[in-house]
């Protein structure tokens, strides 16, 4: 079954090499790479199996052992993530080739956004099933350079000048991530990330500290957390749907697993939980108030982006069990629901013509299909009952409860107004676009409208396009998803609470990939002793 | 573990110009202080590989004390390449922001002057390139309030 672990990311690869040599053949590379995502879904869906029955799956590339060999390791956070990327990707891949079919090539060019676009794919994956440092920068660097092209893709002056402030960014924290990684292998000697956590209780604890900020600033930058957010809602929206859409979904949720790696399994012993409580509660009460100051739909989506990665750095900040747990079912259920908005908020620009919610009326008699599939997803973003972001929710909060501290306390206050103010952003949204007559639209008065500040740059009105049935359906099928995450919750928080278990204490790790090995000075680096 | 100091420095001073220049306006300046902050963390890495030494190749009589680490060159190779392709992505995306603004600046986000415009309550000559005479009287006004302020507050201590 290990063989299976590399294959994640050799068949986007392929894909994308596929999409390269097929060129002009616009059915082809089509047909290439949605294979491709639906091979990866495939095998996911096995290495969650088989990862849910025995525990992990480690793969020593080219038979290397350990610590010299690169490591890669899927286990039941891996895998789980693994397999909702690929759900997303390929939903998003079927969207934008129905955008493409409809609309020509302009929006998403076909010969460089599939190829771009699947090894995009490849990075995430690698980032997931990374099992060392370094190889985990190495993914973060493929999905990040697919990034910047797609940010940028057709190169208009808006996309150009979002672009620039996003890709700076980005070089910044990956330029500090590899200083820590530079600084980790001074200090430790290896990068391999079980070895890093075998090896690092050795070290001072100040020494500790300096490497474990290092690190949390570079993934926090990715994962935009409160003060390293500002480039997000400003440089996201601008790009084509689709790919505003995955960035949404996935993107930052690889910051997040990131964390999530770094807090469990690297620095288990270096405790900076408080101050990362803080970072979160500031998180999501920043980001909604932002939300709620937006007319532009898309906009207004970065924001609650930004706010509700708030609630997985607070589960994470929880140091238990149960709040990791509860954080795994977050990012899935986030995944999904904050994709599937986007994908009805692009399905909203071509029906409407415009993503203000000062401009838009009458929805939801011109286009029924559309305001249900935005609804659904909407109302799971705001945390009602019984969809998933409401089970989310309140496994976080449960997780929290069970540590009595008026820090939580507080931070679950935070969390609660700010799944009401999502609700309330959301349901404006609502009673603008959907549910407000389209007569009503040039002399309606409304205090709810008149503090609100428009997407910059000139206003553009677009003529209404009708969505192909390919993009209403791929969009339909990811609502569908998020739906059957409430059906199928408690099977999912089963497997959530075991990642969670698994992260529980650094050990379980650490003997995946040394087996046989319980203390640090058993692992033979003399020489020879990596040969295959 | 050993570093050579003369490494060190030359790190320091790559970081130190290379921070200021990517604070600049310029994207060409941005793109230069890119390239030093990159290549002062590949010598962070070659610093954090310890004592040099022979090259790593292990053949009859070289003894493994003597070879240098070869694992923080293979990270610096690998790092060398992606910087390779990241400033040949941002020099073509600095010539795409020229040709489309004659600039060679980040372009102003429209929302920021916006909310500069409101506080300062200045009218939309800022905006336009083709007022610059009254920019600068405007500046002039600016600054000879601001003169006016300061010196008030001196009377008054």
């Amino acid at each position: 079954m290990t063989a299976l672990v590399p294959l994640v990311v050799i068949l986007p690869l392929l894909g994308a090499a596929g999409a390269l040599i097929a060129g002009r053949h616009t059915r082809l590379q089509r047909l290439v790479t949605v294979a491709a995502l639906v091979a990866v879904l495939a095998v996911s869906v096995a290495l969650l199996i088989e990862v849910d029955r025995q525990g992990a799956l480690v793969m020593t590339v080219g038979g290397w052992e350990p610590p010299f060999g690169i490591s890669l390791v899927v286990d039941r956070l891996s895998a789980l993530m693994l397999i909702i990327s690929a759900i997303v990707l390929l939903a998003v891949l079927v969207f934008s080739v129905g955008q493409g079919m409809a609309d020509g090539d302009d929006e998403t060019p076909v010969s460089i956004y599939h190829p771009t676009y699947m090894v995009l794919a490849a990075g995430v994956f690698n980032a997931f099933i990374a099992g060392d440092l370094f190889n985990l920068y190495v993914g973060f660097e493929i999905l990040l350079v697919a990034s910047y092209v797609l940010i940028t893709l057709g190169g208009t002056g808006a996309r150009i000048r979002a672009g620039v402030t996003y890709i700076i960014v980005s070089l910044v924290s990956s330029v500090l991530f590899l200083a820590a990684i530079a600084l980790i292998y001074g200090a430790l000697g290896t990068v391999n990330i079980a070895h890093i956590s075998l090896r690092m209780q050795d070290l001072p604890s100040d020494i500790q500290l300096i490497l474990h900020v290092m690190l949390l600033i570079a993934f926090g930058i990715k994962a935009a957390v409160f003060p390293l957010s500002f480039w997000l809602p400003d440089s996201y929206p601008t790009a084509p749907a689709p790919v505003t859409a995955v960035f949404a979904g996935l993107l930052t949720k690889v910051g997040v697993y990131a964390i999530i790696r770094t807090e469990t399994i690297l620095f288990a012993d270096s405790d900076i939980n408080e101050a990362l409580m803080v970072v979160s509660l500031l998180t999501m009460v920043v980001g909604i108030l932002g939300a709620v100051a937006q007319a532009d739909i898309k906009r207004l989506l970065s924001f609650t982006l930004v706010s509700h990665i708030g609630y997985m750095i607070f589960g994470i900040a929880m140091g238990t069990v149960a709040g990791v747990g509860a954080t795994i079912f977050y990012i899935v259920h986030h995944i999904t629901v904050q994709t599937t908005l986007f994908l009805a908020a692009g399905l909203v620009e071509r029906q409407g013509g415009s993503t203000s919610i000062n401009r838009l009326g009458g929805l939801l008699r011109s286009a029924p299909v559309i305001a249900v599939l935005f609804f659904i997803p909407a109302l799971n973003l705001g945390g009602i009952p019984p969809f998933s972001g409401f089970i989310g929710k309140l496994a976080l909060f449960r997780a929290g409860a069970e540590t009595p501290d008026v820090l939580i306390w507080v931070v679950i206050a935070g969390g609660t107004l700010t799944s009401l103010l999502t609700l309330y952003a959301l349901a404006r949204v609502w009673n603008m676009a959907f549910w407000r007559q389209e007569s009503e639209v040039e002399t309606y008065q409304s205090s709810l409208l008149d503090q609100l500040s428009e997407a910059p740059g000139p206003a553009q009105q677009q003529e209404s396009r009708n969505s192909p049935a390919l993009m209403t359906w791929s969009t339909a099928g990811m609502v569908a998803v998020t739906v059957s995450l409430t059906i199928f919750a408690g099977p999912l928080y089963g497997v959530s609470a075991r990642a969670g278990e698994n992260l529980g204490n650094p050990r379980t790790y650490t003997s995946l990939v040394f087996p046989n090995v319980v203390d640090e000075s058993q692992i033979d680096v003399s020489e020879g002793s990596g040969q295959p | 573990m050993t570093a050579s100091l003369t490494l060190v420095i030359v790190m320091a001073v790559l970081y130190a110009t290379g921070v200021y220049l990517l604070l600049e306006r310029s994207l060409t300046r941005v793109l230069l202080g890119f390239l030093l902050v990159a290549n002062a963390t590949s010598l962070l890495l070659l610093i954090m590989a310890g004592p040099d030494g022979l090259a790593p190749v292990l053949d009859n009589g070289t003894e493994i004390s003597q070879i240098a680490d070869p694992l923080p060159q293979v990270f610096v190779l690998t790092a060398i390449v992606i910087t390779f392709g990241v400033s040949a992505f941002l020099m073509a995306l600095i010539y795409r922001s020229w040709r489309l603004s004659k600039a060679d600046e980040v372009i102003d986000d429209a929302e920021d002057l916006a909310i500069a415009q409101r506080d300062a309550n200045v009218e939309a000559e800022l905006l336009d390139p083709d007022h610059q005479d009254q920019e600068v009287d405007h500046l002039d006004e600016l600054s000879a309030a601001h003169d006016l302020a300061e010196t008030g507050e001196e009377e008054k201590q």
